[in-house]
């Protein structure tokens, strides 16, 4: 099936989200949207998967336009989706979930459980995917989850299929199995428009690239290009993708923790018998799929969870037992990994954030009475220093973009003076521009010779930002390796999956991901990126710690 | 050479830029809580005068034959109508046909009907803003009413002290009482929107019985009623005998900035309304979130207690299980047609206050049931928790479009 969108428009008020695109979708290609958050990526597939209606253009189908008046509509005419979030209802079955708005009837007006079982078996087999039709949707990991939703709308006849930002939340594993799944669909002829922000896995896997900026298609690009072309097609303006810092410079190990265990309400250990340091003047950064007591773990050294056993020594005092007031007022700072549920206060003003963590302090308040004057020139100097685009800092927070919030966040907490930096996921949902200013404030922060500990899901982050990197599985640190060139992505993946690091080192020398080999073409090709350092393009299969060459290497 | 180019181009803006802020400030003004307010009450009344006119023994003897002589029929429902009206305003607002001084007294009796309103209704706007829907201020009001009665009455004390004991006496005891919901719910989670009903009903039975006994019932009397309270604890009144307009107005009066302080200016308002706009953020902030929802409790229970208290020392000088009304039911609605704030909350006391005046006048005069105000003030509330419906019904809206008022977007 050829599928065009011609001059698609979307209006939301004065907001043009979609400002006459047009794009050709071919049979059995892997094409891939690229874009910022907030590009208007998502807003052009729920178009086309008739969530919304365009305001001008249209939709062509092989060569007869259509109109959609819903996702039916859509689906029936072959487009099938995949959305960010999963739309699966977990208390059912993996077969029940497939058949889902078209179930398959038997005699007497019963659900015909047995055709739809069939159905899921036989996708199942037809790609590998290994999915038991009977499971419990909730049972199942995340990225089983995913094939479920493939397989929902694969049993619909899908010929093109839309993958929403599908890698966002699969281990870099998973993410590979997913690459491969995507492959095998394109050899039966199904197209798949792959929507993402992340480079790396465009350039792995797709065969057309457009790029979307602030609505419109600013370009198509190829696999072969760096990714330092890619990045700034997408952005509009070269960026530079690594953090420039310079070697950490460690000084005492002044938080410390000790035999750590953290239960949860069923009394299971969340966070399991962890002890590390973090220095003055480093970055430890904490990686692990999400999931894995990372969570926890900051929210245990916050005070909003009490150890059931272990220290957190902070210059030598034992945070364990105090509140979360007391653990600010000694010096933490803390930004938590969902800004807008536990770090902001949507209907507040911009300077009554700054001040949240601090609104009882001298400087702000005086006998109980908090001074508006004070909070708003605050307020200024923050909005100046972080380059926080906000038209008053009287209107509610809730009025900033993403980025600008967590620079709220960023500006709050670094404003008083720290002892430690605790950052979980600090970067989540940014885009590019707004990711590399907050790289730069962490690592000045760290360059003042504060303690930093950042929490990252994302591989890129944690390799751009850690001077060493510990990686959690299932609430133990499974290994710790140092930061920067030493630390090999394929490793740090085994060991986010569980692969205690010895043996992940052996399996990795052994074993090349497709990102890891895409890197290597691009690198191969592009020699503006490729590493100096590493002089043999391909690496010994021998050699047990052979780093992969890739552009990643040189964050 | 680029002199010409450049002329036209800033002039552009400019021209544009006004019609575009007419547009959207008519926007704003329309779309606002205040408009909405204003015209859920126009339309309460309209709805409500239909009523009057079919509850008007001449409208429906006109009606029957309403096609034969229309003009007796809209005339018969414009009288019912006016006279109901009018005679409301008289009862609440100005009656010219008093004599002298007495023309203001129904402003005033308007006053003194509010004052029990705005204490609880700005107990309750606390509680809102800080998310905890406490429906106990009836209870809080009956509780801190006994205790400022009991005071009253029993407790022997030089004039001017004895007001200030009485009023302090029913703040803690109505505090208390809300503040078993927020200790509850700090503790236990218990929701407070069930401790506190449950509250209100043990409240209710507990006067009850002190009623009938020698604590709180007049010796020598059988009614369930107390001795009245001493003259050294009776609410100076303002305006002299004329009118029973107290002291206790300038109070509430002072309470509502007193809430503004608290609630836009300390510090622990800020955490009263950082907990309740997002919790979740006011915990990672370091605010002790269960400790201000037993803060926020004892405020709320406090001022409603305090209204109470006014009811007693200001207007009935005794203490009965009636004396409280409707006054903590009455007061969620005065803070939600308030919005919560301070101001909105002495308006919205005003405006019950004067159905509550004005109705007594409105059945005699007019013969229009006294329930009429209750239709009244339930149409508001519906109103006012459905914005989008008071768009819709509204005139003042669908006049504003073609001046390019968009119905629409105010949903956004």
């Amino acid at each position: 099936m050829r599928l065009e969108l011609q001059g698609i428009t979307k209006r939301f008020g004065s907001l043009v989200a979609n400002d006459g695109i047009d794009l050709t979708f071919e049979p059995g290609e892997i094409h891939a949207l690229l874009g910022e958050n907030g590009a208007g990526k998502s807003t052009l597939m729920n178009v086309l998967y008739g969530l919304y209606q365009p305001d001008g253009g249209q939709i062509v189908v092989d060569g007869t336009a259509r109109t959609f008046a819903g996702p039916g509509e859509a689906m029936a005419a072959g487009i099938g989706m995949v959305h960010q979030h999963f739309m699966l209802i977990p208390v059912f079955t993996v077969a029940e979930n497939v058949v889902l708005g078209h179930e398959p009837v038997a005699g007497g007006g019963l659900i015909d459980l047995a055709q739809a079982r069939r159905r899921v078996k036989e996708i199942s087999d037809r790609f590998g995917f290994d999915v038991d039709p009977d499971a419990l949707v909730e049972d199942l990991p995340v990225g089983v989850q995913q094939r479920v939703e493939i397989i929902k709308a694969l049993s619909r006849d899908a010929e093109v299929l839309i993958l929403d930002e599908p890698t966002a939340v699969l281990t870099p594993q998973e993410t590979d199995e997913l690459i491969g799944i995507m492959r095998q669909l394109k050899e039966a002829g199904t197209s798949v428009v792959f929507i993402t922000h992340k480079l790396r896995e465009v350039r792995a896997v797709a065969d057309t690239i457009s790029v979307i900026r602030r609505g419109k298609v600013v370009g198509t690009a190829s696999p072969q290009d760096s990714e330092v072309e890619l990045a700034s097609l997408m952005v509009g303006r070269s960026v530079t993708l690594a953090v420039e810092k310079a070697p950490a410079e460690p000084g005492d190990a002044t938080f410390q923790v000790r035999d750590l265990t953290v239960l949860d309400a069923r009394g299971v250990a969340v966070v399991d018998d962890v002890s590390f340091d973090v220095r003055r003047g480093e970055i430890l950064a904490i990686a692990g799929v999400q999931g894995n007591g990372q969570t926890e773990l900051t929210e245990t050294i916050l005070g909003l969870r009490s150890p059931s056993a272990g220290h957190l020594l902070l210059d030598g005092t034992d945070l364990g037992p105090l509140t979360v007031g007391e653990v600010i007022e000694a010096g933490v700072g803390f930004v938590p990994e969902d800004r807008t549920t536990d770090g902001l206060i949507a209907s507040f003003s911009i300077a009554e954030n700054l001040v949240l963590d601090m609104h009882t302090s001298p400087q702000f308040a005086r006998a109980g009475s908090l001074s508006p004057a004070k909070v708003a020139a605050n307020a200024a100097t923050r909005v100046q220093e972080f380059d926080i685009r906000a038209g008053s800092v009287q209107d509610p927070v809730s009025t900033l973009s993403g980025g600008n919030q967590q620079k709220v966040v960023l500006a709050r907490e670094m404003s008083r003076p720290l002892r430690l930096l605790v950052a979980s996921q600090p970067t989540r949902g940014l885009d590019v521009g707004s990711i590399e200013f907050v790289h730069k404030r962490i690592v000045a922060e760290r360059d003042g010779g504060t303690p930093v500990i950042i929490v990252s899901t994302e591989l890129d982050e944690v390799l751009a930002l850690a001077d060493r990197i510990a990686v959690m599985y299932r609430g133990t640190i499974i290994g710790t390796v140092d930061g920067g060139h030493a630390a090999d992505r394929d490793v740090l993946g085994l060991m986010m999956a569980g692969v205690p690091l010895e043996q992940a080192r052996e399996q990795a020398a052994g074993h090349h991901t497709a990102l890891a080999e895409a890197d290597e073409v691009a690198a191969g090709a592009d020699p503006l990126v490729a590493p100096v350092q590493d002089a043999p393009v391909a690496p010994a299969p021998a050699a047990p710690v052979t780093p992969t060459p890739s552009t990643e290497e040189e964050r | 050479m680029t002199t010409t180019a450049q002329a036209p181009a800033p002039a552009e803006p400019q021209a544009t830029k006004p019609a575009r802020e007419r547009g959207s400030y008519l926007q704003q003004v329309l779309d606002s809580s205040a408009t909405t307010i204003v015209v859920a009450i126009v339309i309460a009344l309209v709805l409500a005068s239909l009523l009057v006119v079919a509850a008007d023994p001449d409208a429906q003897k006109a009606l029957v034959y309403v096609f034969a002589r229309p003009s007796d029929f809209f005339g018969a429902a414009w009288d019912a109508v006016y006279s109901t009206y009018s005679a409301l305003f008289r009862g609440a607002i100005f009656d010219p046909q008093a004599s002298g001084a007495r023309q203001i007294r129904p402003i005033t009796e308007t006053m003194v009907s509010s004052v029990p309103l705005i204490f609880a209704g700005l107990g309750l706007g606390i509680g809102f803003r800080s998310g905890l829907f406490n429906i106990g201020a009836q209870g809080q009001v009956l509780i801190g009413a006994a205790a400022g009665a009991w005071v009253g009455f029993a407790v022997p004390m030089p004039a001017g002290l004895h007001v200030i004991v009485v009023c302090v006496a029913a703040a803690v005891a109505g505090g208390i009482w809300a503040g078993i919901a927020g200790f509850l719910k700090a503790r236990t989670g218990a929701s407070e929107v069930i401790v506190t009903i449950m509250l209100n009903s043990i409240a209710a039975y507990l006067v009850a019985y002190l009623l009938t006994t020698s604590v709180l019932r007049q010796p020598g009397s059988t009614r369930p009623i107390t001795p009245p309270v001493k003259d050294t604890a009776v609410m100076p009144l303002l305006l002299g005998d004329q009118f029973r307009l107290h002291l206790g107005f300038l109070l509430a009066i002072l309470a509502a900035v007193g809430v503004w302080w608290l609630m836009e200016r300390s510090t622990i308002g800020f955490r009263f309304r950082a907990v309740g706009a997002n919790q979740d953020a006011a915990r990672t902030a370091g605010i002790k979130v269960t400790t201000v929802y037993v803060l926020v409790m004892l405020v709320a229970g406090g001022l409603a207690g305090l209204g109470g208290a006014m009811q007693i020392i200001g207007t009935d000088k005794t203490f009965q299980a009636s004396s409280a009304g409707s006054i903590g039911f009455d007061a969620i609605t005065v803070a939600l047609l308030g919005r919560s704030r301070p101001l909105g909350t002495v308006l919205a006391a005003l405006l019950f206050g004067a159905l509550r005046a004005g109705s007594p006048l409105m059945q005699t005069a007019a013969g229009t049931p006294i329930d009429l105000v209750l239709v009244i003030q339930a149409v508001i509330v519906l109103l006012i928790a459905a914005p989008p419906l008071v768009r819709e019904l509204s005139l003042v809206h669908w006049a504003a479009v073609p001046f390019g008022y968009d119905r629409k977007k105010a949903a956004a």
